[in-house]
């Protein structure tokens, strides 16, 4: 389908190439032609492409029902203004901006989405995107090891589980050891584990995140990054929020040299995980090691103000095996979506979507005490927090599902520690209709619990 | 002003405009910060620019106005597979159920994500002829890193931990070779033969007990199909390596011809390619994995796999890789890629392959007439061509080519790729493309060669229609200005 040749094209252009068929064109050995039946369904016709698929979009029942699941990916609002712009076919359609004069537009973008990222996090530059939060986080370690020369990496257990298995996966390639910080009681990472852990001199960097996991704001200031600093390890910031960075300290401000997140809450879909949009800020010192493509600022032959990729010395496509990163395609789409979301909330959108979520949130937590939860942390949160339900979490989330609740996140699947708690999560788009809903269920669901 | 004039000024930066309470409000005013955190937490000042929505609606419209998809002109750019990508794609994915679904959503309740997930990997494996897909991978250079991850968790597990060669021809992409690298191999680079192939016999000489894998695109990236590719993937398997399809030209066989009968033990696909997802200007994209069935336990988690008539994320695999991202896939193009495949059926699949071979025949015979063709001969989905001989004659470079045309109201070719060739053009219509506008390009590049050669000047200062000329790449990069910064802030 979608192919514009007729019967007369196609013999005229067999004529011009000189075969006689479009057989003789296709080269495969005999013994490679394919001859079995393809088990893939026949074409269909537009209408019933749309029909199937949203037969298919109609079981996915999770998705009305009342949410508290964060935990990396948010649901907030996206104005429509953004889908309206973001699928003009101009963006939508456009490759790589490699050619410069004919892309002004993208790399205009990109280039207001790199000074976005920085001026969020406090540092001097960032790319143009990387897949997600997880990977910027493997990349922004690979970043360290080059930078420091050593093999082997310190992640906070504060850091979102999902990142650090990725990280895993990555270094386990270049045989680097990823240890893992303790948490405190409170939630938030160890300090003193940290301090010591260092003194090795052995990490090429070490990873924290706040909100951390918990959405707990850890105690994270230019005193606890000393330790960092002395152990001559590169401190990497982890954000899974982004929106936290409207509101909190910015990473720049207690010590971090590269910041490794997703940008997903910035007006891009849920869309069961995919596509996101990682991001990697760093300090100029670190320039020529930073993955993925960077948009600069130039003249062109008349003097004008023109954007080109820039600094490509870095990538695969000239460097090959000695690249900073294999990286080519990266989230150039949804760096664009969230760069006009930012464009539209302004600063003074931003705080107070911010500040609503912080208002939420504690409504939610004030809800769950109310209704015999108790708060696993007394560390501050963000947007979510965790909440001991006294039994194990799994039984009590399906017992809200069954209310038509999906009540958050069972902290037990990564933290054995805390099988009782739920990761909850509420945003400006959370209710106090759905709070109380929440709030009655799960006085239901606890009393259940506690009478067992 | 006049609308020419208001298409010719670049507009501000973001930052440049707007004032302070100006921006349209979408949500309630919040309460202070400090009302609910301690204040040593927050940030001082965010100095994020005000606008209106009218404002930022404008900024953005003419920015995609100052942009050049394949919506507005054929695309030629080579390996990148431009072909149009279909808008009920894009309205499927969409979807309310689809767009808004949370990826903690319990399997229960997210079936029909799941079972588009399952469809369209048992779709590919039938059409690529592997035993499963790793629908996780974000891009093809993801894909490539997760493929010799697995490898590399292969062969420790058979204790050959001296595999630590990747054989790269050199005509590859060069993410092969940075993905090797990412995974502590060493490359091994392949000169290609005098007939732009990989000659088995160069792959002979460098195969040993340190071989660990073979990395080949198929066809390759001067357009030709590796002939003796059935006789390389034996020498491979017979040294104890693995084969790996690199999927970027995947459309030019598709439906006709299979990896996995070719010898692969691991591929990727490109969706952005090869399924009509558009590139957005550089992403998301979407690079499944496949795999032979002995690698299948390594693919990374979680995988969907369906117990009678459920589906779930199964996260509960030994062997596997471990994750290669926050979350499952980039499920949205999962979406349009099942769309496509609903769109074509096996046939049609089979047809938008054979007609991309036959464009880029026509293209080449056509434009064999006055450029010439380091590889004369039948070509499948692309083809290279050379201005090497112009350039002797007239100075004109394959980047003057490539500028003139943009002038021409068309894309670019990939230039200076793949590099055996000098002053490359890596020419690939897609199968999307009627012959008038194949004819109109050959028109456009004739005049350019014969303009090359009577009056070269002019194809040095191209472009000159577009909002800019030509940009210097080198003061880019020697005094990087990668962000606008609060300084410059004009005042008022």
């Amino acid at each position: 389908m979608y192919t514009p040749h007729t019967q007369a094209d196609i013999d005229a252009m067999l004529e011009a190439i000189g075969v006689e068929s479009i057989d003789a064109l296709l080269q495969v050995p005999d013994e490679l032609r394919l001859r079995a039946k393809l088990d893939i369904v026949p074409a269909l016709p537009e209408y019933q492409i749309r029909r199937r698929i949203e037969q298919l979009a109609k079981r996915n029942a999770g998705v009305d029902l009342v949410s508290f699941l964060g935990g990396g990916a948010y649901r907030h609002y996206a104005p429509p203004a953004i889908a309206a712009l973001a699928m003009r076919g101009e963006f939508l359609t456009a490759y790589t901006p490699y050619q410069a004069e004919v892309s002004q537009g993208y790399l205009q973008a990109i280039y207001e989405w790199q000074t976005y990222i920085c001026l969020l996090t406090g540092m001097d530059l960032a790319d143009a995107s990387v897949y997600d939060g997880a990977t910027a986080l493997a990349e922004s370690a690979i970043m360290a090891m080059n930078a420091t020369g050593r093999h082997r990496f310190l992640v906070s257990r504060a850091v979102h589980p999902n990142y650090r298995a990725v990280l895993r996966t990555y270094c386990a390639g270049l045989d680097v050891q990823v240890d893992e910080i303790a948490l405190t009681a409170d939630g938030t990472t160890d300090l003193h584990a940290l301090a010591s852990a260092l003194a090795s001199y052995e990490y090429a960097g070490v990873a924290l995140q706040s909100p951390n996991f918990f959405g707990n704001v850890d105690t994270l200031d230019a005193d606890a990054l000393r330790a960092v600093r002395d152990g001559g390890a590169v401190p990497i910031a982890v954000v899974a929020e982004a929106l936290a960075l409207a509101a909190l300290a910015t990473p720049n401000s207690w010590g971090a040299q590269i910041v490794a997140g997703e940008a997903q809450s910035f007006g891009v879909p849920l869309a069961y995980g995919g596509p996101y949009v990682g991001f990697i800020a760093t300090k100029d010192e670190h320039v020529r090691r930073i993955p993925g493509r960077l948009v600069g600022k130039s003249v062109d032959n008349a003097g004008r103000t023109a954007f080109v990729l820039t600094l490509q010395a870095r990538e695969q496509h000239i460097r090959r095996e000695r690249a900073t990163s294999n990286i080519c395609t990266n989230q150039a789409h949804c760096a664009l979506i969230a760069t006009i979301y930012l464009a539209l909330l302004g600063k003074t959108g931003l705080r107070d979507v911010a500040a609503l979520n912080l208002e939420r949130s504690r409504e939610l937590a004030t809800a769950v005490a109310n209704a015999g939860a108790r708060l696993t942390f007394s560390a501050p949160f963000f947007n979510e927090f965790a909440a001991d339900v006294g039994r194990p979490a799994s039984e009590v989330l399906d017992a809200l599902r069954e209310r038509g609740i999906l009540g958050g996140l069972d902290l037990g699947r990564w933290y054995p520690e805390y099988a009782t708690s739920v990761l909850m999560t509420a945003t400006e788009l959370t209710t106090s209709g759905e709070i109380a809903k929440l709030g009655a269920a799960l006085k239901e669901v606890v009393r259940v619990g506690a009478g067992v | 002003m006049s609308a020419q004039a208001s298409d010719r000024l670049a507009p501000p930066l973001i930052f440049e405009t707007g004032q302070t309470g100006r921006a349209t409000r979408y949500v309630e005013r919040g309460k202070p910060l400090e009302s609910f955190m301690p204040a040593k937490t927050l940030r001082d000042d965010l100095p994020l620019p005000d606008n209106t929505e009218l404002d930022v609606v404008r900024h953005y419209t003419r920015l995609s106005q100052r942009t050049f998809g394949i919506d507005l002109g054929f695309y030629p750019l080579g390996s990148c597979t431009m072909k149009y990508n279909p808008r009920i794609n894009d309205a499927l994915a969409n979807l309310h159920e689809f767009a808004d679904l949370h990826p903690f959503v319990p399997d229960e309740l997210a079936q029909g994500a799941l079972q588009v997930m399952h469809e369209l990997e048992r779709s590919f494996c039938s059409l690529f002829g592997m035993a499963a897909f790793s629908l996780n991978p974000a891009a093809g250079a993801q894909a490539e890193l997760a493929a010799l991850l697995i490898a590399k968790k292969y062969f420790k597990e058979r204790g050959a931990t001296k595999r630590d060669k990747v054989i790269v021809p050199d005509t590859a992409h060069g993410t092969n070779p940075a993905s090797a690298a990412m995974c502590g191999f060493t490359v091994v680079s392949v000169k290609s033969d005098a007939r732009g192939r990989v000659d088995p016999a160069e792959i002979r000489a460098v195969l040993g007990a340190d071989t660990a894998v073979c990395m080949m695109t198929n066809p390759n990236t001067l357009g030709l199909f590796e002939d003796r590719i059935h006789e390389i993937a034996g020498a491979v398997h017979e040294a104890g390596g693995l084969m790996y399809y690199d999927g970027a030209n995947a459309n030019a066989l598709m439906g006709n011809a299979r990896p996995g009968d070719m010898g692969f033990d691991l591929m990727h696909l490109n969706t952005h390619k090869t399924f009509t997802i558009p590139h957005g200007g550089g992403g998301a994209g979407h690079g499944p994995l496949g795999v032979a069935t002995h690698l299948v336990e390594y693919l990374p988690t979680p995988y969907v796999v369906r117990d009678g008539e459920c589906y779930r994320l199964d996260f509960n695999r030994p062997k596997s890789i471990g994750p290669v991202r926050s979350f499952w896939s980039n499920f949205a193009h999962a979406v349009r890629a099942l769309a496509y495949l609903y769109a074509n059926g096996a046939e049609g699949l089979a047809n938008v392959s054979q007609y991309a071979v036959l464009n880029a025949n026509y293209l080449r015979v056509k434009i064999a007439e006055f450029l010439e063709m380091p590889y004369p001969e039948i070509c499948r989905h692309e083809f290279v061509t050379s201005a090497q001989g112009l350039k002797k004659k007239s100075g004109v470079r394959a980047l003057d080519i490539a500028k003139a045309l943009l002038d021409r109201g068309f894309m670019a070719p990939t230039v200076y790729f793949p590099l055996i060739v000098p002053e490359c053009l890596m020419i690939e219509p897609s199968g999307t493309e009627s012959k008038e506008t194949l004819d109109e390009f050959v028109a456009a590049l004739r005049e350019i060669v014969a303009t090359a050669e009577s009056h070269p000047q002019e194809l040095f200062d191209a472009p000159v229609t577009t909002v800019v000329g030509r940009v210097d790449e080198t003061r880019a990069a020697r005094h990087p200005d990668l962000r606008w910064r609060p300084v410059e802030r004009r005042s008022g």
